[in-house]
C-alpha cells in the first residue's frame, strides 16, 4: 500500500473496527504496558491489510511493536491508533514508529485529562446537578447528564481517530487544535458559573420539601470548603467524608 | 434480600464496573446514574437518583487521571442506590447508612481494580513472548480475559457489597437514634464541602472563576427566595 493511498483505501468497515475496539482499548490496563496492549488491539483490524495478512512477518512486527508501553488519555488515544495505522500501512521505518509513539505519549495523556477528566465531565456533572435541583425527573437527570457527556465523548474519540488516519505522523500539529488548548478554560468558566447555580438548587432538594437550607448548614458548608482548599492536594475530599460520616453513624446508633 | 432480587443488582453492578475503565467509559458508572438505575431496579428510582446526587457531589473530588488510584463509583453507586431504594420511606437514618456502606464500596471496590491491574500484569508477564512476536490470538486472549475479569470483578464487589451491608443498613435504621432533620443536615453539610473542595481543587487556575461561581450563586439564590 502506498503513502498516498494508505488512509482512503481502509475500508469503512475497518475503521467501524478501529472505532469499537477503541471503546475497549483499556480491557487490559495494567502498571506494565500502561495502554499499550489496548493500542495493539484497537489497530489490530487495520494491520491485517500490511503484505502477507495475518499469517505475514510484516503484520506480527506491527502488532507487537504497537502491543509495548504507551500512555494516553483514552479519549484520544484514537489520535495515536490513526496516525500508527497509517505509518505502518505506509511501511515507516520502526525506528522512527517507535520514537513517534513516545514523543506522543505524554501530551495525548495530559491534554486529554485536562480537556476530558478536568473539564467536560464535571462540567456535565454540574449541569445533571443543575438538572436536579431545578425539580428534573430521575429519567430528565439521567438523560441530560448521558446524552451531553456522550455527545462529547463519542465526538472527540471520532475526531482523534479520523486525523490521525488522515496525517499520519504530522499529527502533532492537530493537538494545538483551538479546542484542545482553549477549551479546559472556557469550560471551566461555564462550570463555575453552573456550580453557583446548581449546588444550593441541589442541596436544597436533597435536605428536602418544606425545610430550609439553614445559616448553620451554609456556614459550616463555607468553612468546610475553605479549609479543604487551603489543603488542595494533601487532603482527599471522599476519604474526610468517609471518616466523619462513620462517626455520625455510630454517633447515631449509640445514643 | 434473596438471590432473584440480588442478581439483577450484581449485573447492573457488574456491566457498571465495566464501563469505569475497560468499556466504554459512557459514564454510565458516574454515581447519579449508577445509584438511579440500582433505584429504579429496586422499584424506587427517585430515591436512588437522591442519594446518586450526594454521591456525584463527593465523587468530583476523584477524578480518574491515569494509573492514579481513585474510588470506583460504579458497583457503590449501585450498591448507595439499592439500598437506599429499600428502605421504607422518611426513615432518618436511611440515608447515611447507605451512603457510609456506598463510600466503603467505592473504597473496596477502587482496591480490587488495582488487583485487576496487577493480575492482568501478571498474565501478561506469562504471555509476553508471545505478544513480542505478534501473536494475535495471545493478545486478543490477554484483552478480552482482562475484561471479563473486570465484568466479574463488579459483579462480585456487587453483591459483596449487599449481602454485608443490606442487613447492616437495616439495622442501623432501626437503631437510629438522631432526628431527620440534622441526619440530612450532616449529609448535606459533607457533600457540599466535598464538592465545594473539589470543584475549587479542579477550576481554581480559570480565569474569573469567582465572579463566574458567584454570577451563578446570585441567580440561584433568587430562585430559591421566590420559589
Amino acid at each position: 500500500m502506498t503513502a498516498a493511498s494508505s488512509q482512503s483505501l481502509l475500508p469503512l468497515r475497518v475503521k467501524v473496527a478501529m472505532y469499537c475496539r477503541l471503546l475497549a482499548m483499556q480491557g487490559s490496563w495494567n502498571y506494565e504496558t500502561l495502554n499499550g496492549t489496548g493500542i495493539g488491539f484497537a489497530i489490530e483490524p487495520a494491520l491485517r491489510y500490511l503484505p502477507g495478512g495475518i499469517d505475514g512477518p510484516a503484520y506480527r512486527a506491527a502488532l507487537a511493536r504497537e502491543s509495548r508501553y504507551f500512555n494516553a488519555h483514552p479519549y484520544l488515544a484514537g489520535v495515536a491508533v490513526g496516525a500508527l495505522t497509517r505509518a505502518e500501512l505506509d511501511g515507516v521505518d520502526p525506528a522512527r514508529i517507535e520514537r513517534f509513539r513516545t514523543a506522543l505519549a505524554g501530551p495525548l495523556g495530559s491534554v486529554g485529562d485536562r480537556l476530558v477528566w478536568a473539564s467536560w465531565l464535571p462540567f456535565c456533572s454540574l449541569v445533571a446537578l443543575c438538572v436536579y435541583g431545578g425539580g428534573g425527573s430521575p429519567l430528565g437527570v439521567v438523560g441530560t447528564f448521558l446524552l451531553l457527556y456522550n455527545v462529547g465523548h463519542f465526538l472527540l474519540r471520532a475526531w482523534g481517530l479520523r486525523i490521525g488516519l488522515s496525517r499520519g505522523l504530522n499529527v502533532a500539529s492537530a493537538l494545538g487544535a483551538p479546542f484542545l488548548r482553549q477549551g479546559p478554560q472556557y469550560i471551566g468558566s461555564a462550570a463555575a458559573l453552573v456550580a453557583g447555580l446548581a449546588l444550593p438548587l441541589a442541596l436544597q432538594r436533597v435536605v428536602g420539601p418544606g425545610r430550609v437550607l439553614a445559616g448553620g448548614i451554609i456556614v459550616a458548608a463555607l468553612l468546610g470548603v475553605l479549609l479543604l482548599a487551603r489543603l488542595r492536594e494533601r487532603a482527599q475530599g471522599w476519604r474526610i467524608a468517609l471518616g466523619v460520616l462513620a462517626v455520625f453513624v455510630l454517633y447515631s446508633v449509640l445514643t | 434480600m434473596n438471590l432473584a432480587e440480588a442478581l439483577p443488582i450484581a449485573l447492573l453492578g457488574a456491566v457498571l464496573g465495566l464501563d469505569v475503565v475497560s468499556f466504554p467509559q459512557a459514564m454510565v458508572s458516574r454515581p447519579i446514574v449508577a445509584a438511579t438505575l440500582a433505584g429504579a431496579f429496586i422499584g424506587h428510582p427517585p430515591a436512588g437518583l437522591l442519594i446518586g446526587v450526594v454521591l456525584e457531589l463527593i465523587a468530583l473530588d476523584t477524578l480518574p487521571f491515569g494509573a492514579s488510584r481513585y474510588p470506583e463509583w460504579g458497583s457503590a453507586g449501585v450498591v448507595g442506590g439499592a439500598l437506599f431504594a429499600a428502605q421504607p420511606p422518611g426513615m432518618p437514618g436511611a440515608l447515611p447508612a447507605s451512603l457510609l456502606a456506598a463510600l466503603l464500596t467505592a473504597s473496596i471496590s477502587g482496591w480490587s481494580m488495582v488487583v485487576l491491574r496487577r493480575t492482568i500484569a501478571t498474565r501478561l508477564e506469562r504471555t509476553r513472548d508471545f505478544i513480542e512476536a505478534g501473536s494475535r490470538d495471545a493478545l486478543l486472549g490477554l484483552h478480552l480475559s482482562g475484561m471479563t475479569m473486570d465484568l466479574l470483578r463488579g459483579a462480585l464487589v456487587t453483591t459483596l457489597g449487599m449481602i454485608v451491608f443490606s442487613p447492616l443498613v437495616r439495622a442501623i435504621v432501626a437503631i437510629w437514634g438522631s432526628e431527620s432533620a440534622p441526619s440530612r443536615a450532616v449529609v448535606v453539610v459533607i457533600a457540599a464541602i466535598v464538592a465545594g473542595g473539589a470543584l475549587w481543587k479542579v477550576f481554581h487556575s480559570v480565569r474569573g472563576v469567582l465572579w463566574f461561581f458567584l454570577g451563578g450563586l446570585v441567580v440561584s439564590t433568587l430562585l430559591l427566595a421566590v420559589s
